[in-house]
């Protein structure tokens, strides 16, 4: 049995990289997850990649050992002349040989940074098609707000009355309960109710943060919506 | 040909820079351009499935960038690695792939016009990743060919409209959730066996009996949840029906038969290949717990199917209800079920392809694919309809078509091994599409109104007014490759003997139970 003192100095000393990459990924988590703006999102989901990477690196980090170029004395091309010319002849033309495995003891292993290089290469990728999908979102709607943008969606589908049967009773439910989007128009809503949902969204999510991972987002984004519907209009309600 | 494998990549590589580069010029070009590799990329499968079939071992192996086996150790180089599973499911990959492209020529100059240069480039790299995917043997490999297929599914959804773009943001945030899992579990791989090539980590496995080490099971489950994740099995399901239903009518009838699939072909793959199958199903709770979760999940898919009132959407559905037969026919641990999970593969690819180019002409013709805009079509379009409903009766599966014998296999494979509730859930979602399709049939033969009364006055009248019967068939370029499809969904069916013949030679090697049949 280990004692607590030994957990804590497990985790603290001897496998520190651990231990960050997991708090990182977890907190990249959580930002995807739980949070309602899209770049927030994003941000999460940077994080969470970063500490991929991260965990590669330090899982290939060895003390004291070097970049894996040939040292002087591994080199087939002979800088040092201590090779004989035979010897660079056929390093040559062999092309790239394997050392044997107590001469690597000096290099790192390059291919997980190798990999890594792919990984962020990937990652740039991704960022940027979401950022160019994010842009299309706020021209489309005027909003990147995820509570808002789903309320815009569902408004829009309404005012659509071909497709109106398809809407499932719950989300037509909501939609009844909000005020008619003609009040709510094209700008923005105003700063004070804003605040409000985002601190209603935050503490909502955070609750069910520990549950959210696997439950379904989208009956989390209707939840969501609900309740901030619900905010809104009770805020109304004291106001008049 | 000797590097048929490789060619099966490097036809649609080129070909997408080529749309690329010429399409600034010309963009009438791009789509010859794309069928053209398309052609060319299947027969390079053909070719490497006849390789395959006729060499000892059938294993065909290439390495990339002129490294051999001989001279260095398994696992320097990137190694292409195709066994009959993986060519079997290559080739489904390029076929639909040819049908698509076929089928692409109206619908993307129509719904995403000027932008055909783009969308043929990222309908090319989109196979070469799916393909890519079956093929390699390299762990890290398949993470990025994951990648490249994702990015450009994302781009080629987020193409329809700003709806469209939504929900490609939802399924983004998923889909590197899945993939950056699956790339974790790599690593713990990695860090264990040293290696990153499938059958070296295979090897080490044996070797040095890492069958109880805890770092391989947490990498068993980090891949498992990332791939269940990309697959759209139920509990991960949400980003699939939006994505599909706002997506260009090309886009879903290329997407919807394959991404689903080949990752459920990659579950296979990590199962059997790399952490074998006493690893997998034996030594962790996944064996005890999927299963249920299997019923669960085609309970909720089905049902949630049942509920929609919109082709598109209800198809959607579906296509998470067979994610949940596929992953059910492996993990009940079963040979006749892995048979099952295989063919079934193949024929869902085929059927789905069915459906969603039938859905893709009535969306054409009729502007909306809500039921109601469905009645009295048949007369209408009887080849689109014929199409059509050869795929709806491969999904409930009767007998001529080869959803029949894929759901077979799987109920086979759940009797030996004794698995009552996957089978009472599989009749169970059996009668709910055969509720779903008559229930579409019903408006597109007869005139039934929304409330389910028949407007018509007797025999022979169908209630239905001159213009509503008038035939007006769907155009040529996209009716003969949904006439095709349907045709390979029939001949599957017919020939399904020799597709169980192959998949059979490819699970000699491995040890499955087979249990008695009763």
């Amino acid at each position: 049995m280990l004692e607590e003192g030994n957990i804590i100095n497990e985790l603290l000393i001897e496998r520190l990289n651990y231990f960050i990459y997991v708090v990182l990924l977890l907190i990249g988590l959580y930002g995807m997850i739980a949070k309602k703006n899209l770049i927030k999102k994003l941000i999460g989901m940077s994080i969470f990649q970063t500490a991929i990477i991260l965990f590669y690196v330090s899982v290939a980090v060895k003390e004291g050992s070097t970049i894996p170029i040939y040292l002087p004395e591994h080199d087939p091309h002979g800088h040092t002349g201590d090779i004989k010319e035979s010897n660079i002849t056929d390093a040559i033309h062999a092309g790239p040989s394997v050392l044997k495995s107590e001469l690597v003891k000096d290099y790192s292993n390059p291919l997980p940074h190798v990999l890594m290089l792919t990984a962020i290469v990937v990652g740039v990728g991704t960022l940027g098609l979401a950022l160019a999908l994010c842009l299309r979102i706020y021209q489309g709607y005027g909003t990147i707000e995820e509570d808002e943008l789903l309320a815009k969606m569902e408004s829009r589908e309404i005012r659509s009355k071909s497709l109106s049967v398809q809407i499932p009773k719950e989300k037509s439910e909501i939609s009844n309960r909000r005020k008619p989007p003609s009040k709510k128009g094209k700008p923005q809503p105003t700063s004070k109710s804003k605040s409000v949902s985002k601190k209603k969204s935050v503490s909502t999510s955070k609750s069910e943060n520990q549950v959210s991972v696997k439950s379904s987002r989208s009956q989390k984004n209707k939840k969501a919506v609900k309740k901030v519907v619900g905010s809104k209009v009770s805020n109304k309600g004291n106001k008049s | 040909m000797e590097n048929a494998i490789a060619w099966i990549l490097i036809f649609p590589l080129l070909g997408s820079v080529a749309c690329a580069i010429l399409g600034i010029f010309n963009r009438k070009i791009c789509y010859p351009i794309a069928v053209f590799s398309m052609a060319g990329s299947f027969w390079a499968g053909i070719e490497t499935l006849i390789q395959v079939i006729s060499v000892d071992g059938h294993i065909v192996s290439y390495l990339f960038g002129g490294w051999t086996l001989d001279a260095y150790p398994r696992g320097v180089g990137i190694e292409f690695h195709a066994d009959i599973l993986a060519i079997l499911i290559t080739l489904v990959v390029l076929g639909v792939g040819l049908i698509v492209a076929l089928y692409s020529k109206l619908p993307v100059q129509e719904e995403t016009p000027d932008k055909e240069p783009l969308f043929y480039t990222l309908f090319l790299l989109q196979i070469t990743g799916l393909a890519g995917i079956c093929l390699t043997g390299d762990a890290f490999n398949l993470y990025v060919l994951i990648e490249v297929a994702a990015l450009t599914g994302y781009g080629l959804i987020a193409m329809g409209s700003n709806r469209a773009a939504a929900a490609t943001f939802n399924y983004l945030i998923l889909g590197t959730i899945g993939a950056s899992l699956y790339l974790l579990g790599v690593g713990y791989i990695y860090i264990k066996t040293g290696t990153l090539n499938m059958v070296g980590i295979r090897e080490v496995i044996l070797a040095q009996g890492l069958a109880e080490s805890p770092t391989m099971q947490v990498a068993f489950v980090l891949i498992g949840i990332g791939i269940l994740i990309k697959m759209a099995f139920f509990p991960f399901h949400a980003w699939l029906p939006n994505a599909y239903c706002n997506a260009p009518t090309t886009t879903s009838s290329l997407l919807a038969p394959l991404v689903t699939k080949v990752m459920i072909y990659v579950m296979i793959r990590m199962i059997l290949s790399v952490f074998g199958v006493e690893f997998s199903f034996e030594s962790n709770l996944w064996t005890e717990l999927l299963p249920w979760l299997v019923v669960v999940a085609i309970i909720c898919a089905a049902v949630m199917a049942l509920a929609q009132r919109e082709i598109k959407r209800m198809l959607s559905y579906l296509i998470v209800a067979e994610v949940g037969y596929m992953v059910g026919g492996v993990w009940i641990y079963n040979y006749y079920g892995m048979i099952g999970s295989i063919f079934h593969i193949i024929s869902d690819a085929c059927m789905t392809l069915c459906l969603f180019l039938g859905t893709g002409i009535i969306l054409r013709k009729c502007k909306t694919t809500h039921f109601d805009g469905l009645r009295g079509l048949f007369s209408k379009m009887p080849l689109t309809m014929s199409g059509f409903f050869i795929g709806g009766f491969s999904i409930i599966g009767l007998p001529p078509t080869c959803g029949f014998f894929s759901k077979w296999y799987l109920i086979t494979g759940g009797m030996v091994s004794e698995r009552w509730e996957y089978m009472v859930v599989l009749m169970f979602s059996t009668m709910v599409m055969v509720v779903l399709f008559f229930r579409m049939i019903e408006r597109i033969y007869l005139a039934v109104s929304e409330s389910g009364k028949n407007l018509g006055h007797g025999h022979g009248d169908l209630g239905l007014n001159e213009e509503q019967t008038r035939f007006d068939e769907g155009p040529l370029s996209m009716v003969i490759p949904l006439l095709l499809a349907a045709a390979t969904v029939m001949v599957i069916g017919i020939y399904n003997q020799n597709v169980v013949d192959l998949i059979e030679l490819f699970l000699e090697a491995f040890d499955l139970p087979k249990g008695t049949m009763r």
